[in-house]
């Protein structure tokens, strides 16, 4: 027994130098020489200031800019840091609602939402994904569906005209991977940043 | 083919007849003896349970709590579920203890002639008491006396009555020397007298081992059955996991589920079906047996006999017929089948070994030569001896002769020596030393060696006829056999004293998958040892001193009860009616101990699944009324549901008694057919049949208003 | 449902089922002690970590010895663990400034992690520093991958061997399979991530200001190295508190598929090293098809359920399945296709909130994990753990063809009985125990996130992914208080070496037996009858242990949410 105390330990302090060491920091050199802009969280820069990353998203409250989805995360409470209180899109504090098929306070959230959106546009049936929390709270994407239901209120706000707005989400729907990977979904992010451009022009 | 039937059909009804019966409801309740249970660990638990529940009744009782009927009746059933078990155990036992006492009635109290000579020749002896003898004693036993204990001949030879072990009234000779010379304490010698030499002492005589076994008084769990159950144990502590978190559930749920409730729940998931018939299934297994009249000495044999892998057959009474038959004469050039036919018959008028006599009757049936009578001839026989190995008729100056045909060659030659190897084969002799005829006998000669027949020469005056072609016959219906325990996985291996040309012919007739030829003690050892090294289990039979280490050696080794007592001691089974193709019913009989054992437990483990629906439904339906969706049953109340389910539980012990006594029918249909059908009956049947079974008895009990 | 959901599956079923060969043939190689063709670089390494620690790699180990070895250096790896996240506020590679981890929370990890359990009271991105996050995390999510494959060899080898005393060496397996399989894999999968937009670096949180003026502190980090192991070594634990719903952590379609794939991976592929060393590959594609089969049923099932949604949602004029806590780039069907894999692997990475499935959607990753994870199951443990039920099936079933029952030659009597019995007897002795703890405790009640059944499902899923070592959680109990970081640290402990002890005990067993051959009267272990009968043995008696648990959770819930009933 005693014999196999050295093994132990030097394979332990082996293994770790290789994978706990060299492995992390070589696939990081690595990656930072070859595909820095990803290998640096995909950020995106704006007149030189980095307005947020491709891949996380943002929260939007604005009536001029698209809505991402309800996000559940928090965020220390100012007034008191040993609790918490809802902080949309904290991109420090990933999580979901964890609200099951059978609670109350989601079917009510959910309700409130669902009726705010219904005033908003009449027209189409509400998204699901546009009163549904995402699983990490930092969802960069809606669907197109979701994208669409806020044009009337976006070209109203930014005095565009709606054909002008759906035009632009229609250009950034993604489509499925080979046509059978993923879902069609928008960058929130991108879209507005296009929302953004073409209001300049 | 009636020798081919697996059991003798004892029907049910047989089984369970009152003589049985009404005892074995008395030791049901004498079973309840803690001490006595804890050996089955699942009823123990099921007593243990309701010991308790009881308690909790009874303080019910007198502080006057509620629903008192209800739990009164969840009560009983446990009770009769414990009963049940024990009553199952009882029968079984109950049949073996009907055929120990009328073993017992040969044990009678007897005296023996212990002799007091120390010469051969000296017959003084006295009279002790039976029970006194020692081992080593030697007893005089003479015509209409018991043989007093287990001995071996040391002298004489007598004609004995073995009714008393093997149910056969033919008596059967023992003699000194040879592979005949065990005698068995409580048989009777009915002529002549013998000289025994005692090899038991009282209560370790074959009989008395007969007794226990069939009494099962010495019955140790068998490995296959320990390693059953550690399963059932150990799904037992799964359960009960399972149920004692309830309580804690229903607490966070806002409800309460009482005791004797949570105890019924328990006893029906745990696997009490099996739990209650896994000793009967043990005890019916070694009793099915001894109906076969064979004796295990351990229920391990039984066991090993389910596994065996290869089976070692004597070739010589168990795959043929005892004795060779005559088929044809063939004559050389310039003699015809007539005359050849006639001198064979001449030369075997006297001869009265089976072989002889075969030739009698073929010459009878095929070529009408009727029997002559030896003293009308005034013929003179002249015996078969190991020097000239042929034996014939001397009449009228004509001398007719039959034998070996080496022997019959030199015997023609005029006494010439030929370098003769053994006594089948010819081969070795010089051709140019042979005269054409002498060449034509030897290769018909050759010719119906390698057909697996043996050549007998015939030779009238010095001149040579022909050679009778005697043959072993292949017992009917064997070849199927072979085939059958083929498709069981079991290779068969013939053992025989023959060469190797006639013994290949004669496996090829037989339809066995091997053979060892010129096999000697020595060598079937070997093979055994061989096939062990394979990791196969080995079975074989045998009855001589010279069996005694192979049959040691075996995994499962049946000895003759013809056989001497070195034989019987070294095997692991004795075969009373000393038939060795009986080892094929060995063999179907430890296989079909097993399966009983897994059908009835998956059936138990398969019943759980209705349980479920029964009972979960009905505990939880207080606080959670959605449940009532899962009472797929559409059980009348939760009370019902639990006292329908509990019911079904104990009643199913019972009505799975005579399936557990008769054992689950075993057919050579391969590992893989027969496990789909027996999953299909005891898997799928178990998990249906208590759905109706339940929905039955909760039918019942809601028209009787039981709750 | 949708067709295109249906052949994402079939795509994804299709690729393990291909991977399963090449990767069996070649991890039989390494465990075989044959050249590879990463010899020329690995060798070197391989040798001189032998040479360094004493460790005569001809030299086999008892199963006792090999179980000690293996023991040993998981005590020495806990310390370790423990010693960096108590310690990381004062150590390198901080640049987040995490302050030292809790006691409570450390012991929970640092056994968390050793168990391949990865379970996560803490959330990454908030708690651990990169220091911790790669010399310790990363390490043990490797080194306990390989340990599990290494048992699993062990157990093969049992069954494979014939009259012999060892089976194998300990410290050669786990370095071999750490050197030779893991880490080359993890290379080329790591650019992988880090090309679909993986973080992988060192540097600090980032601060953006949003178009709307916020501020919004990113998390990033040496990510991809550490997902591509935690993935292919079925370990689970997250860089970030949401795992792989985090879009770092699994930015695209693409890289979802493939991280589904590498969960997997391993896993099936033991079932081929397992034939190849037994000598009849069909017995390994036997097991396959055993946990192939209820893998697509527990798919159809969790699939079907989210995609017809909640009764509650669907009231509102919702429709579209229940996208609560799902990602969009995921969906329904890849959401709940990873949630069946990571559950039925003992992965226990998330790309959506179990919390938030529908009842019967979230039953399925329980019973799963309740099955003791033998669906493909974690790398080794899942093999090591279907052939404990196996062993179980065939002692039953096998009695019904009349003979002694064995598996792949090797009699199954009473010792092999009994180990697999103790193994199987803990994990519901722990789930259902500790459980029955928690919801009468009222501190314990306190952490649930949800009322009604679905809180006491919370617990419930806890507790059995900490006992079968997932990690997964219903993520809505805060596990991070002092009574769960015990309880659950038992759970992943016992889990985990009560399982392991006697699966090697058995190995022993198995290898001193002679091995018999196969004839006509053998049950046959690898036709559809095999399989059908290990399908029914694992269901029912795994089925009836937590049945009543069930039906007081998930079940009634479902029957809840269909009468509209909140809670």
């Amino acid at each position: 027994m005693l014999r196999e105390i050295r093994p132990a330990i030097v394979l332990l302090l082996g293994l770790t130098a290789i994978t706990g060491f060299g492995y992390p920091l070589a696939m990081t050199g690595v990656a930072e020489a070859i595909m820095p802009n990803q290998a640096q969280g995909s950020l995106i820069e704006r007149d030189g200031k980095v307005v947020g990353s491709s891949l996380i998203g943002q929260e939007f409250k604005g009536e001029e800019y698209f809505h991402g989805r309800p996000s559940a995360t928090l965020g220390p409470d100012p007034q008191d840091s040993t609790k918490t209180v809802p902080q949309p899109y904290n991109a420090i504090n990933s999580m979901g609602s964890n609200l099951g098929p059978t609670s109350k306070a989601l079917i009510d959230r959910v309700k409130e939402d669902v009726e705010k959106l219904k005033a908003e546009n009449p027209s189409m049936p509400v998204p699901i994904d546009l009163v549904t929390t995402s699983g990490s709270g930092l969802d960069p994407n809606i669907s197109p569906e979701g994208a669409l239901f806020q044009v009337p209120r976006i070209a109203k706000a930014r005095k565009l005209p709606e054909d002008r707005v759906r035009q632009l989400v229609t250009d950034k729907v993604e489509g499925r991977l080979g046509g059978l990977l993923g879902e069609p979904r928008v960058n929130v992010l991108a879209l507005n940043l296009a929302l953004d451009a073409a209001a300049l022009k | 083919m009636e020798t081919l039937k697996l059991q003798k059909r004892v029907p049910v009804s047989a089984m369970l007849d009152s003589k049985i019966v009404i005892p074995a409801i008395g030791s049901a309740f004498k079973k309840l003896d803690p001490r006595l249970m804890i050996k089955n660990p699942v009823m123990f638990v099921v007593e243990v349970v309701a010991a308790l529940t009881t308690v909790i009744f009874i303080k019910n009782v007198i502080t006057g709590g509620s629903d008192l009927g209800f739990a009164f009746q969840i009560i009983l059933w446990l009770w009769f579920t414990v009963l049940f078990a024990n009553f199952a155990e009882a029968v079984a036992e109950g049949r073996g203890k009907a055929q120990a006492e009328s073993l017992k009635k040969t044990r009678t109290e007897s005296q023996a002639k212990l002799l007091t000579g120390s010469d051969s020749g000296d017959k003084s002896y006295r009279m002790v008491s039976g029970t006194s003898l020692k081992v080593g004693d030697v007893v005089l036993v003479e015509a209409g006396d018991n043989i007093p204990s287990d001995g071996e001949v040391i002298e004489g030879v007598a004609s004995v009555n073995e009714a008393a072990i093997t149910g056969e009234s033919a008596p059967v000779i023992r003699e000194s020397g040879g592979d005949r010379s065990a005698v068995t304490g409580g048989t009777q010698v009915l002529s002549d007298w013998i000289r025994v030499r005692i090899t038991a002492a009282q209560g370790s005589t074959f009989i008395d081992r007969m007794i226990k076994l069939v009494e099962g008084a010495e019955r140790q769990k068998t490995p296959n059955e320990i390693a059953l159950n550690i399963l059932l144990v150990g799904l037992t502590i799964i359960f009960v996991f399972a149920t004692v978190t309830i309580p804690s559930y229903a607490a966070y749920a806002g409800g309460s589920i009482s005791v004797v409730v949570l105890v019924a729940l328990f006893v029906t998931l745990i696997p009490t079906t099996i739990g209650a018939l896994l000793s009967a299934i043990g005890i019916a297994g070694m009793d099915r047996l001894v109906r076969f009249n064979v004796l295990a000495m351990s229920g391990r044999a039984v066991e090993a006999a389910g596994d065996v892998d290869t089976l070692l057959l004597d070739k010589t009474g168990t795959i043929t017929l005892g004795n060779r038959q005559a088929t044809a004469f063939r004559p050389v050039r310039g003699v015809t089948e007539q005359e050849l036919a006639d001198a064979a018959q001449l030369a075997s008028l006297a001869d009265e070994t089976p072989e002889g006599r075969s030739i009698v009757v073929l010459a009878k049936e095929k070529y009408g030569i009727r029997g002559r009578d030896m003293a009308e001839l005034s013929a003179t026989f002249v015996p078969f001896t190991a020097q000239t190995r042929m034996s014939g008729v001397d009449a009228g100056g004509s001398s007719v002769r039959k034998g070996a045909v080496d022997s019959i060659l030199a015997y023609v030659n005029g006494g010439a020596s030929f370098a003769v190897a053994s006594g089948n084969t010819v081969r070795a002799m010089q051709p140019a030393a042979m005269s054409d005829t002498a060449r034509e006998i030897q290769a018909i000669s050759d010719e119906i060696a390698k057909g697996g027949g043996t050549p007998l020469a015939v030779a009238r005056d010095g001149k040579l006829l022909g050679v009778i072609h005697l043959k072993d016959i292949v017992k009917g219906g064997i070849r199927e056999r072979f085939a059958e325990l083929r498709r069981m996985g079991i290779r068969t291996i013939m053992i025989t004293g023959d060469n190797p040309m006639t013994a290949a012919a004669i496996a090829a007739e037989a339809g066995v998958d091997d053979f060892l030829a010129q096999a000697t003690p020595e060598d079937k050892l070997q093979l055994i040892r061989d096939e062990q090294a394979k990791g196969k289990l080995v079975a074989m039979c045998g009855d001589g001193t010279n069996d005694a280490p192979a049959l040691a050696q075996a995994d499962v080794g049946v000895a003759m009860n013809t056989g001497t007592q070195a034989a019987r001691e070294a095997g692991n089974m004795v075969d009373l009616d000393s038939n060795p193709t009986k080892l094929i019913e060995v063999v179907e009989i430890g296989k079909q101990l097993l399966m009983t054992r897994g059908a009835l437990t998956t059936f138990s483990i398969a019943n759980d699944v209705a349980k479920y629906f029964a009972i979960i439904p009905a505990i939880f339906l207080a606080f959670y009324p959605q449940l009532e969706a899962l009472n797929v049953m559409k059980l009348a109340s939760p009370q019902s549901a639990i006292l329908s389910a509990i019911i079904f539980n104990a009643i199913i012990i019972i009505a799975l008694i005579p399936l557990a006594l008769k054992g689950v029918a075993y057919r050579p249909i391969g590992a893989g057919a027969l496990l789909g059908r027996n999953l299909l009956i005891y898997g799928l049947g178990g998990i249906i049949v208590p759905f109706i079974g339940i929905k039955a008895i909760d039918l019942v009990v809601t028209a009787l208003h039981l709750v | 449902m949708t067709m295109i959901g249906w052949i994402q599956i079939a795509l994804y079923c299709a690729v393990v089922l291909a991977l399963v060969k090449p990767l069996g043939g070649y991890m039989t190689s390494v465990f075989n002690g044959e050249r590879t063709f990463l010899s020329p670089i690995l060798r070197p390494v391989e040798a001189g970590l032998y040479w360094i620690g004493g460790v005569d790699e001809k030299r086999e180990q008892h199963w006792l010895t090999y179980t000690v070895a293996m023991l040993l250096f998981h005590v020495v790896g806990f310390l370790g663990l423990y010693a960096i996240m108590r310690l990381q506020a004062v150590l390198p590679f901080n640049p987040a400034g995490q302050s030292a981890v809790a006691e409570d929370l450390s012991f929970n990890t640092a056994i968390s992690f050793i168990t391949n359990t990865n379970w996560q009271n803490y959330g990454g991105e908030s708690t651990m520093s990169y220091l911790t996050q790669m010399l310790g995390l990363t390490v043990h999510n490797f080194l306990s991958a390989a340990a599990g494959i290494a048992l699993a060899v062990a157990l093969i080898r049992g069954f494979a061997r014939s009259s012999m005393r060892t089976i194998g060496n300990f410290w050669v397996d786990i370095t071999r399979c750490t050197l030779y399989v893991l880490l080359p894999i993890c290379i080329v999968y790591t650019l992988f991530l880090v090309w679909q937009g993986m973080p992988q670096t060192l540097g600090a949180y980032v601060d953006a200001t949003t178009l709307e003026g916020a501020k919004q502190t990113i998390a990033v980090g040496p990510v991809a190295s550490q997902v591509a192991i935690k993935m292919l070594g079925t370990n689970g634990g997250g860089f970030f508190n949401a795992n792989a719903a985090h879009p770092f952590e699994n930015p695209t379609a693409l890289s979802n598929f493939i991280q589904m794939i590498s969960i997997f991976a391993l896993g099936a592929a033991m079932t081929n090293v397992f034939g190849r060393m037994v000598g009849n590959p069909r017995q390994g594609w036997a097991i396959l098809a055993v946990m192939g089969v209820l893998f697509i049923v527990g798919v159809a099932i969790t699939y079907g359920a989210e995609a017809s949604g909640t009764t509650g949602l669907n009231a509102l004029g919702l429709t579209g399945g229940n996208m609560e806590g799902k990602e969009l780039r995921f969906g329904i069907v890849a959401s709940s296709l990873f949630a069946v894999i990571t559950t039925a692997a003992s992965c226990g990475a998330v790309n959506a909130m179990h919390d938030s499935f529908t009842a019967i959607g979230g039953m399925i990753p329980l019973i799963n994990m309740q099955l003791g994870e033998i669906i493909v199951g974690g790398v080794g443990a899942g093999l090591y753990g279907m052939l404990l039920f196996v062993v179980l099936a065939i002692f039953v079933a096998g009695l019904m063809v009349g003979r002694t029952p064995e598996y792949v030659g090797k009699k199954i009597e009473a010792r092999e009985v009994k180990m697999a019995m103790l193994a199987i007897l803990v994990l519901p002795l722990m789930y259902l125990g500790w459980t029955a703890v928690a919801v009468v405790l009222p501190s314990a009640v306190a952490s649930m996130a949800n009322a009604g059944p679905h809180g006491f499902t919370e617990v419930l899923y806890a507790f059995t992914s900490a006992t079968g070592n997932n990690g997964s959680a219903f993520g809505g109990l805060t596990g991070n208080t002092f009574f769960y970081n015990l309880t659950l640290a038992s759970s992943m402990f016992v889990g985990r070496f009560f399982m392991i002890v006697p699966a090697m005990a058995l190995a022993g067993s198995l290898a001193a037996k002679k091995s018999i051959p196969a004839s006509a009267g053998t049950l046959p272990t690898t036709g559809g009858l095999f399989v059908g009968l290990v399908i029914g043995v694992i269901l029912i008696i795994g089925g009836l242990t937590f049945f009543p648990a069930l039906a007081l959770g998930p079940i009634v819930e479902h029957l809840a949410m269909t009468a509209s009933t909140l809670f």
